[in-house]
């Protein structure tokens, strides 16, 4: 990582601008430097632990779940975590299935993570320097067909606020809450969709944790209509929380279901068309907004 | 090193402290005032009050579950850890943790620990941190028999190996993992001799003689102040009690073999060469005693005098307060890559914040060249 800046270039340069002692290669023990993060960062530093591949984390849960998540409260609600584990997640790129999951549910699901899901370049610039201002853990997850997608960022250093969301598309029929590299397709389903006169507003939670809920309520109390897109499993994704907190919070609001698109509940296969099949589309994320209106 | 007098009188009062602190801890668990569980290191105080007489102010310790002797060797207080043992809102942790999560960061105490053997990459972490800052503190990383079949136990010892971190491994052979014999389960002539494997000292002591323990583990921390690395140091001792207060277990050992152990009794052989070669009085050795059992009665006073934490506390301990930003300039023209804005962040913060540090597993060059192609938009 520290050599050759990781294997997407996200920590290029760092190691000759600050020094080995910084920027850190380690062993492939990722349970263990997950932990000597948390250790680190309770000791005072803090630390930015890359996970390479974000399947790798499996490696990790206990360092997560059990230690960086819980210390602060177990320790009476006084101490701070500030640790960012960033790395990529998602499919695309023909990695099969250790290599492309997406697995944002299960931090959103442990107390005491912070979950960021940045879309666009200009967020993830915003975003990743309020994680790492940020006094608890962060899971960060760039999805790695992302990476090379370009966009405008200020050249001058800034921060987004955790727990923002960010209406990518005002709309007025359908509220469309989409995700990482399911914003970029919602966006063009919504292009798609105007031009049969059905206007789709567009928001981005940008982070899972905190959610800013008020957006997204505000929206679905104007348009009456949501789906949610993201491209992990559909069975136990974040998308049943969000369907689970709008239907508890804005039954009456609701002209129809809540609809989720998502992937298909299987393990992501090699093959690229099965690959493709498997990742939601544009034009499946526009059928579900037909379906609605 | 020789330990003056003085010096061993303090470690006799510790190993009464953490004796008494546990034998008391059985009784009220019996009475129901301590709940759950609470895992007694009565027979084992040795290894805690040898290994600490060794650290410093600025030094850390990482415990285990079997973590009360360890907070007090270390110098946390008796009544805070009896109120978070009845699970009160003066505790240690409010309430919150109990008796697996005793912690107290500003005696760098890191806390004890539920999960077997998690606390050494966390140990690694306060080692590498203190590196980082190039400060002499050190760590005393406890685990147990049991603990050491954990793959994070090779993990850390290797990394803390190749990273020459300040940091003292210490194995409590108590011999028996939950109700397992040790030798049933692990592979290899002993614990320390793990540490060839890693080029690192390893020396294997007899966890019931206080002098052993602090000589091992005190030319251990010396070498981790020198800057020289980390060591491994495996004690060898037993537990009088069961895995747990819970006691639910049949016997797993037999009557001969406990019995064998408590009469190597540490704190009894102590108290023996105090008398005998230290020309230190029995009614000194009472003296100590009885000032024990006065802290420890005021300690379960104070536990029971504190109230209950309010179900408000909960909520509000989870998260510390989310970072505040004010919302960026306007957007220019231009343009970025999303991987390129990320490296821009992290070239920012750690700019601006000398304490921010990354870390990660090495990627293969030609592996970044295939991905970087591969990373389009689909």
């Amino acid at each position: 990582m520290g050599l050759i800046g990781g294997i997407f270039g996200v920590t290029r340069g760092l190691r000759e601008k600050f020094g080995e002692d910084r920027v850190r290669d380690t062993p492939i023990s990722e349970a263990t430097f997950l932990g000597a993060g948390v250790g680190a960062a309770i000791a005072g530093l803090r630390p930015v632990v890359e996970i390479q591949i974000f399947d790798f984390v499996a490696m990790t849960m206990d360092q997560i779940v059990n230690q960086a998540a819980k210390f602060r409260y177990m320790l009476g609600g006084r101490p701070t975590v500030p640790l960012v584990i960033r790395g990529p997640q998602g499919g695309g790129i023909r990695l099969a299935a250790q290599h492309s999951q997406s697995l944002e549910a299960w931090f959103v699901h442990v107390p005491g993570l912070v979950v960021v899901a940045p879309s666009t370049p200009y967020d993830a610039k915003g975003l990743l320097a309020a994680s790492i201002r940020e006094d608890n853990p962060v899971i960060f997850l760039e999805h790695k067909a992302l990476y090379a997608v370009k966009g405008p960022v200020p050249a001058e250093p800034y921060a987004l606020p955790l727990g923002k969301a960010d209406v990518k598309r005002a709309g007025r029929d359908v509220t469309l809450v989409a995700t990482l590299a399911m914003v970029a397709r919602a966006l063009a389903a919504a292009a798609e969709l105007e031009k049969d006169g059905i206007s789709v507003e567009v928001i981005d939670p940008r982070t899972l944790v905190p959610l800013d809920e008020a957006t997204i309520l505000a929206s679905v109390a104007r348009t009456g209509r949501l789906v949610i897109a993201h491209e992990a499993v559909k069975r136990g994704g974040w998308g049943a929380e969000l369907a689970a907190l709008v239907s508890e919070r804005a039954l009456d609001a609701l002209d129809g279901p809540i609809v989720r698109v998502a992937a298909r509940n299987v393990p992501m296969p090699y093959n690229d068309s099965l690959e493709r099949a498997t990742i939601p589309t544009p034009q499946d994320i526009a059928a579900a907004v037909r379906g609605l209106v | 090193m020789t330990l003056s007098a003085e010096q061993l009188e303090s470690l006799y009062t510790t190993m009464v402290r953490i004796r008494r602190f546990d034998e008391k801890t059985a009784e009220l668990f019996q009475a129901g005032l301590v709940k759950g569980t609470a895992h007694s290191y009565v027979g084992e105080e040795a290894v805690a009050a040898g290994a600490c007489a060794s650290l410093r102010e600025g030094d850390y310790i990482v415990g285990t579950h079997r973590g009360h002797g360890h907070c007090i060797a270390k110098g946390a207080r008796l009544d805070l850890m009896m109120a978070e043992l009845m699970g009160r809102q003066d505790g240690y942790c409010r309430g919150l943790g109990g008796s697996m999560h005793i912690a107290a960061l500003d005696l760098r105490i890191l806390g004890c620990n539920g999960i077997v053997a998690a606390g050494l990459p966390i140990g690694t972490g306060a080692a590498l941190a203190e590196k980082i800052r190039r400060t002499d503190h050190v760590v005393i990383a406890f685990f147990g028999d049991g603990g050491a079949n954990q793959g994070v136990v090779h993990e850390a010892m290797n990394l803390a190996a190749v990273w020459a971190l300040p940091i003292v491994f210490l194995c409590e052979n108590n011999q028996y993992a939950l109700s397992t014999a040790s030798k049933r389960t692990t592979a290899g002539p002993s614990i320390a001799a793990r540490a060839a494997g890693y080029d690192i000292p390893g020396a294997r002591v007899d966890g019931n003689d206080v002098h052993a323990v602090f000589e091992a583990v005190g030319a251990a921390v010396a070498r981790a102040r020198r800057g020289e690395g980390p060591s491994l140091v495996e004690a060898v001792t037993y537990r009088w009690g069961g895995h747990s207060m819970r006691a639910n277990l049949p016997d797993y050992r037999t009557k001969e073999e406990e019995r064998e152990w408590m009469e190597r009794d540490p704190i009894a052989r102590l108290g023996h060469h105090l008398v005998e070669d230290r020309h230190v009085t029995p009614i000194r050795l009472k003296e100590l005693e009885e000032r024990v059992e006065i802290e420890l009665e005021r300690a379960v006073e104070f536990a029971k005098a504190s109230p209950e934490p309010s179900v408000e506390l909960m909520e509000a301990s989870v998260y510390a307060p989310h970072v505040e930003v004010r919302e960026p300039a306007p957007t220019g023209g231009r343009e970025l890559t999303m991987a390129e804005a990320l490296n821009e962040a992290l070239h920012g913060e750690m700019q601006r914040d000398a304490r921010v540090f990354v870390m990660g597993g090495q990627g293969r060059g030609a592996h970044r060249r295939d991905l970087r192609r591969d990373a389009r938009p689909a």
